[in-house]
């Protein structure tokens, strides 16, 4: 009798450990991926973020979601998109700290930035 | 903002007698048409309706073209999914006109992403045009991933630099720039100085009252920089042209017509055959303006200009599709 009301603790006490243990890896895994400070989206003629900081390393998707096709190009050079006609995609992976001005080369008034830590 | 840039637009700023009501007058926004004719300087308009009440002299024109503009090929979008049947529209708009035409100016975005087959369907449907041959300058769409080199095999033989030269007709010199190469970050269209030392000595030796037609892509003036609608250094191209009586400048990229004189320059933009675009400031931003399909035709156009007879006079003729 003792010792079976002892496995049952033992078993509660498991999956009270398995609950907390899941728990806490799903409250960890948003500061592991950082999902939202990986992407830009271009809309309505504008980069958004405007601003995007990101630690070095970090790769970094632009999405077109104008009607209209965009590029993403590094005013200094450190990268080029080809075209992106709508729902299209470009990354590009910071490996060094900075910041990254960029614009679109068919509508040079869309600027935005990348700073890198 | 826009209020700002509205005043700028409609001021009478160089005292030329086009007043904001004058230049409304002879603003003619897409969906609508206006006939100008500039003679001495002096603008004046009728809408197309009253254009049967104009006598013959009025009419009479020694050299007639016709300008189209972002055509686009390639957009499918909401805005227009049959660019390629709205250009052969324009193409039935030409063709159908009472004086026909001796060329066709193309004012760029010929295609919608520099695709060879894009360029190759616009070059069959103009095919059945009257009038055979077209001069084309490229718009951004065109030259995108290869900084013209394609656009530069294909329609550039015998120009100069990225694309630009010039030819006469019938005593009118026609120039075409490139405004659309070597984009700043933050900045408008660019001319360059290369292209801008050769304008200078291109036009140097002509007569004063030579009448002049400049076509580019980007306006070269300042429609809305907000959005990029105007070009850097066309101040400097047009102070090679003050000495001349008569230059007009074709533009497109901003798909709705929209004029302005300023001294001894008139300044047109002309309609798209592909999609409209908003009016400056007046959307978030400058993207595909969407209208119901059975009014589609009626903001989509070409533009008949026409020489009318006497040295300072050149008649600019919107009509739409519809």
């Amino acid at each position: 009798m003792r010792r079976s009301v002892f496995i049952a603790v033992l078993g509660v006490a498991t999956i009270l450990g398995i609950v907390a243990l899941a728990a806490s890896a799903r409250y960890s895994a948003p500061a592991q991926q950082k999902p939202e400070a990986t992407e830009v989206k271009i809309d309505n003629f504008s980069f958004g973020p405007g601003a995007l900081t990101v630690p070095v390393g970090t790769m970094v998707t632009w999405t077109n979601r104008d009607d209209i096709p965009h590029t993403v190009v590094s005013t200094d050079g450190a990268f080029k998109s080809k075209v992106l006609d709508t729902d299209e995609k470009f990354s590009f992976t910071f490996a060094k700290a900075g910041t990254y001005p960029y614009f679109c080369s068919i509508h040079p008034k869309m600027t935005a930035k990348v700073i890198v830590q | 903002m826009v209020g700002k840039m509205k005043d700028e637009l409609l001021h009478d700023h160089n005292h030329d007698g086009i007043d904001r009501r004058g230049f409304l007058k002879c603003m003619a926004w897409a969906g609508t048409g206006a006939f100008c004719v500039i003679r001495g300087g002096v603008l004046s308009s009728y809408s197309l309706s009253r254009m049967r009440e104009m006598s013959p002299k009025e009419m009479a024109s020694e050299l007639s073209f016709v300008q189209i503009s972002d055509s686009h090929m390639g957009f499918n979008k909401l805005a227009n999914p049959d660019v390629a049947g709205t250009l052969k529209a324009a193409v039935e708009k030409i063709n159908g006109l009472s004086v026909a035409p001796e060329f066709i100016l193309h004012t760029g975005d010929i295609s919608h992403l520099s695709k060879p087959e894009e360029f190759d369907t616009v070059d069959q449907i103009l095919k059945d045009a009257r009038a055979k041959d077209v001069f084309y300058v490229p718009g951004e769409h065109d030259v995108l991933n290869d900084d013209g080199k394609q656009f530069l095999e294909r329609y550039g033989k015998g120009s100069k630099g990225a694309g630009w030269y010039s030819f006469d007709k019938k005593g009118v010199h026609f120039v075409g720039l490139v405004n659309v190469l070597n984009l700043k970050a933050g900045g408008l269209g660019t001319l360059g100085h290369e292209q801008l030392e050769w304008l200078e000595d291109d036009v140097k030796h002509l007569k004063h009252s030579t009448p002049i037609v400049v076509f580019a892509h980007i306006p070269l003036w300042s429609v809305y920089p907000e959005w990029g609608w105007g070009t850097e250094d066309s101040a400097q191209a047009l102070s090679y042209l003050k000495k001349f009586g008569s230059v007009t400048v074709l533009n497109g990229h901003i798909h709705q017509t929209m004029q302005k004189v300023e001294g001894n320059v008139t300044f047109h933009t002309a309609a798209s055959t592909a999609f409209p675009q908003p009016q400056p400031g007046k959307a978030d931003s400058p993207g595909p303006m969407k209208v119901p399909a059975e009014q589609l035709r009626s903001v989509l156009g070409i533009t008949d200009v026409n020489s009318v007879q006497g040295p300072h006079a050149l008649a600019v003729v919107d009509s739409t599709l519809a």
